[in-house]
């Protein structure tokens, strides 16, 4: 501890303060503190802003702050590395409670390099709730520092200051670790500390991720959670901004100042026992957490093997949910804030890595959960679940996104079979089905800034374009195995028997990530959403419900992960309406507001349908950009085909009334595709219709109008495309 | 070795006592809802009779706390550090048989801590300080 204490003096002293800034306390009020914080780390600029009536009305908070602090910050030449571009991060005005599970999340907002659209991540960890006691609703972060920097964010002085940061560490396993030693007067502090930081991948690549920290009392160590798509690491980075630090010591079930605390209280105890009581029998997410489900996906077909050819994997069960529970340490309330019973953010222990620059070294790792163990394991056909902890755990500290760095490392493995890659071609790395050694060596390339790891970090869509300039590959064909949407990596679930959810990956504002809408199960098992409208009734319900969460700095995780014991016998399940009821309950209780099941959907609208307009205000919000991949929508080679024959036949037949036999596999691939394009297209008529767009995908005045965003610059936006 | 207080329902005559001096240690009055141990009418297969329940420091509390805020004594005892907590209330729900106290008036979860003040106060000798092997 002494010499910890003796380095960080070290790295102190060669802090340069460039500007401090005083700003005068102001407790939140019902869950508010109606005003944000604008940081230019150029100008040196720092200033508060009101929020005002219209602003709250209208973007409610969180995701909506962001995105209305965004939308003025940029214009329709702004790119993620333009100085005007900026990190916005909020959480909202239920977010930072302790009493229901769930309520701590922080969601960032950048100018993606990835989509070159907004890009929007909904995190764990204690930064936005601490940013919202110290004082400020959301902050925005502008300009492009001249050396690295930090910003620090004094709650308890109500003082911000921003100084140069030559030493320390730029990974984030060791730079969180230095600045929670650095910012706490004592081990007691060391709780009241969050960092958001990224990593040295994050530099040399474009799916840079964001470690949003908090202090794990009974580990006595750092721990990672990560707003992880679309590159929001690579725009703190390109910003040489090292860190933002935020320290607030008073946290209490009251800071929100609920007006209503006892029905706060009494509805976050329901859930708890719910939780306690439900969660082993369920999902077991307080053992196992969102890794519970890779043998579930794997039995129904839906885990990603090979770059989404295949659904399933004999393999499969070395990374089954029973493997990582003994690897995580059980029966730790491994929360990412205080209260979550769910307690779903699990942890290696003293993992001893293989290779790279910290090898030998016995690290925390976070996770793997789930899209880690899916994307970086069966994907990339790894099933080795070491293999894949140690992924996790440099994609982690080098500040990289496992989500597109795995359905990306697919896409190259696939490529290398295909003949498009080879040794020559990518530097000596043989990046060929589970060989996790070379996709570990090319991790440490994007770390380093070298070799092919420069351009596999830049992910699939540039991948795409780079190999057919400079390898003369099928353009057509990278373009069908390519899973990307809008630039952005597809998360890890297969689509292609769902038709809602290939609708779920490809009608979302960021690109085909699943938190807008996962139909799957309603969809291509349940039957329950057979026609088109019904589809689109989901795909308008599911999503603006979804995007309620981070407007109020929710997890969404508590909402259907662990369900009410008799949730079967209420009419529509899968809404699980007793939850919903809990949200519209402590959000009265805390804002005091009055707020109905459809006041709720009314409120995401608004905001979902600007960040609609932001997208086609960028170039990137029509109907073009809404068309997956056709790997998304079924098999693409005649071996995928062949692989699930007997599922494609009968699908030929019963739904095209086309008699396979005697036909060619190469023309029954070609006619499967054409209907399920067509049936595409057809979901897409539907959805834009429930959604209140234009064939086009834009939405129309009147719809504004109907939903109150009828704003100015809103408006004369969607005239150029109406 | 746990240290708790160990009730003989059976004894109780539900003078109440035990809840008052109770909350008046620890909360400066005498509020029943404000007590860590509660009487109540009524005992399985006995209408007629009275139930006595408090903390039996189980420890499950302790392990769901996010902040150390609930800690073990040497003697056995579950403490909870008011400065700690942080009022998730994840121990009150945690708790196997309801004891852990909450009160619209008090932010903090509060339980017995075998203090053995009641059992003094108690006119039908139906508390007692034990010590149990654990």
């Amino acid at each position: 501890m002494a010499a910890q204490a003796k380095d960080v003096q070290a790295l102190k002293a060669k802090h340069t303060l460039l500007k401090e800034y005083a700003y005068t306390p102001r407790p939140v009020l019902r869950g508010y503190n109606m005003r944000t914080l604008y940081i230019n780390v150029d100008t040196l600029e720092i200033r508060e802003k009101p929020v005002t009536d219209e602003m709250r009305n209208k973007f409610v908070g969180g995701k909506g702050f962001d995105l209305k602090l965004l939308w003025d910050a940029v214009n329709e030449n702004t790119r993620w590395d333009s100085p005007e571009n900026e990190i916005c991060i909020a959480t909202g005005p239920i977010g930072g409670n302790t009493n229901y599970p769930g309520s701590g999340k922080s969601i960032v907002t950048t100018i993606s390099p990835q989509t070159a659209i907004p890009i929007d991540c909904n995190v764990g960890g204690h930064f936005g709730p601490y940013l919202k006691f110290s004082g400020f609703d959301a902050l925005e972060i502008q300009g492009k520092a001249g050396q690295d920097v930090i910003v620090f964010i004094d709650g308890n002085l109500s003082k911000i200051q921003l100084f140069t940061a030559p030493d320390e560490a730029v990974d984030s396993h060791i730079l969180a670790h230095q600045l929670h030693e650095m910012f706490a007067a004592n081990e007691r502090e060391k709780q009241h500390v969050s960092v958001v930081s990224a990593g040295s991948g994050a530099e040399h690549s474009w799916i840079g991720c964001l470690n949003f920290s908090y202090w794990d009392k009974r580990r006595k160590a750092v721990r990672l959670k990560q707003a992880g798509r679309g590159g929001t690491g690579s725009v703190l980075r390109n910003k040489r901004i090292k860190a933002l630090v935020v320290k607030y010591s008073g946290l209490t079930g009251k800071s929100n100042q609920p007006v209503d605390l006892e029905t706060l209280q009494k509805t976050g105890l329901k859930l708890h026992r719910e939780v306690i009581a439900l969660d082993d029998k369920q999902c077991k997410m307080r053992s196992i957490g969102t890794a519970h489900l890779v043998e579930i996906m794997n039995d129904y077909d839906l885990l990603p093997v090979k770059n989404f050819r295949y659904g399933q994997h004999p393999e499969a069960v070395k990374l089954a949910s029973w493997i990582w529970k003994d690897f995580f340490t059980q029966n730790m309330p491994d929360g990412c804030w205080f209260g979550c019973t769910m307690s779903c953010a699990h942890a290696v222990d003293d993992f001893e890595l293989k290779t790279g620059p910290y090898k030998g070294q016995k690290v925390i790792v976070d996770g793997p959960e789930y899209e880690t163990a899916a994307g970086c394991g069966s994907n990339p056909a790894i099933f080795d679940p070491r293999a894949v902890i140690e992924i996790n755990f440099y994609c982690d500290t080098y500040g990289v996104d496992t989500i597109s760095f795995g359905t990306m490392t697919a896409f190259i493995m696939d490529c290398y079979e295909n003949g498009i890659l080879n040794r020559e071609r990518t530097g000596g790395l043989e990046i060929t089905w589970g060989n996790w050694e070379a996709t570990l060596e090319m991790l440490h390339q994007i770390g380093r800034g070298e070799g092919f790891g420069l351009i596999a970090g830049k992910g699939i869509q540039y991948m795409q374009e780079y190999f057919v300039k400079n390898f003369g590959a099928d353009a057509q064909f990278l373009q069908d195995i390519g899973m990307q949407g809008k630039g952005l990596e597809q998360s890890e679930y297969m689509s292609k028997e769902s038709l809602a959810q290939q609708g779920g990956y490809y009608l979302t504002n960021k690109g085909p990530q699943h938190d807008e809408a996962w139909l799957i199960f309603m969809d291509m098992v349940n039957n329950m959403i057979p026609t088109f409208e019904k589809k689109a009734e989901a795909l308008h319900y599911f999503p603006m419900f979804r995007t309620w969460f981070g407007l109020q700095g929710l997890c969404k995780l508590p909402w259907n992960d662990v369900e009410p014991a008799d949730n079967a016998k209420h009419d529509e399940p899968n809404k699980v309406p007793e939850h919903v009821d809990n949200y519209l309950a402590i959000y009265k209780a805390i804002t005091g507001e009055e707020l109905d099941r459809a006041g709720l959907i009314r409120q995401s609208e608004r905001v979902y349908n600007f960040q609609r307009v932001f997208n086609i205000r960028m170039g990137k919000g029509l109907r073009a950009n809404d068309i997956p991949p056709n790997r998304a929508l079924g098999p693409v080679t005649e071996e995928e085909y062949e692989s699930r024959a007997e599922r494609y036949d009968k699908a030929l037949k019963e739904k095209q009334n086309i008699d396979p036999a005697g036909k060619s596999t190469a023309e029954k691939l070609k006619l499967l595709l054409a209907y399920r394009q067509q049936q595409y297209e057809g979901l897409v008529d539907a959805v834009y219709k429930r959604r209140g767009w234009s064939r086009n995908g834009v939405p129309t005045v009147e719809h504004l109008k109907t939903i109150g965003m009828d704003l100015p610059e809103v408006l004369a936006t969607v005239k150029k495309h109406l | 070795m746990k240290k708790k207080l160990k009730t003989s329902s059976e004894k109780c005559i539900g003078c109440e006592k035990c809840m008052m001096v109770c909350s008046k240690l620890y909360f400066k009055k005498e509020e029943p809802m404000l007590s860590a141990i509660r009487v109540q009418a009524g005992a399985a297969g006995n209408d007629a009779g009275f139930t006595l329940s408090v903390c039996d420091q189980c420890q499950r509390c302790v392990q769901e706390c996010p902040v150390l805020a609930l800690t073990v004594s040497k003697q056995g005892v579950v403490m909870l550090n008011k400065s700690l907590c942080i009022n998730c209330l994840a121990c009150v729900a945690a708790c196997p048989s309801g004891v852990m106290r909450l009160h619209r008036d008090v932010l903090t979860p509060f339980k017995c801590i075998a203090c053995d003040a009641c059992v003094k106060e108690c006119p039908a000798d139906a508390l007692e300080i034990v010590n149990e092997e654990i």
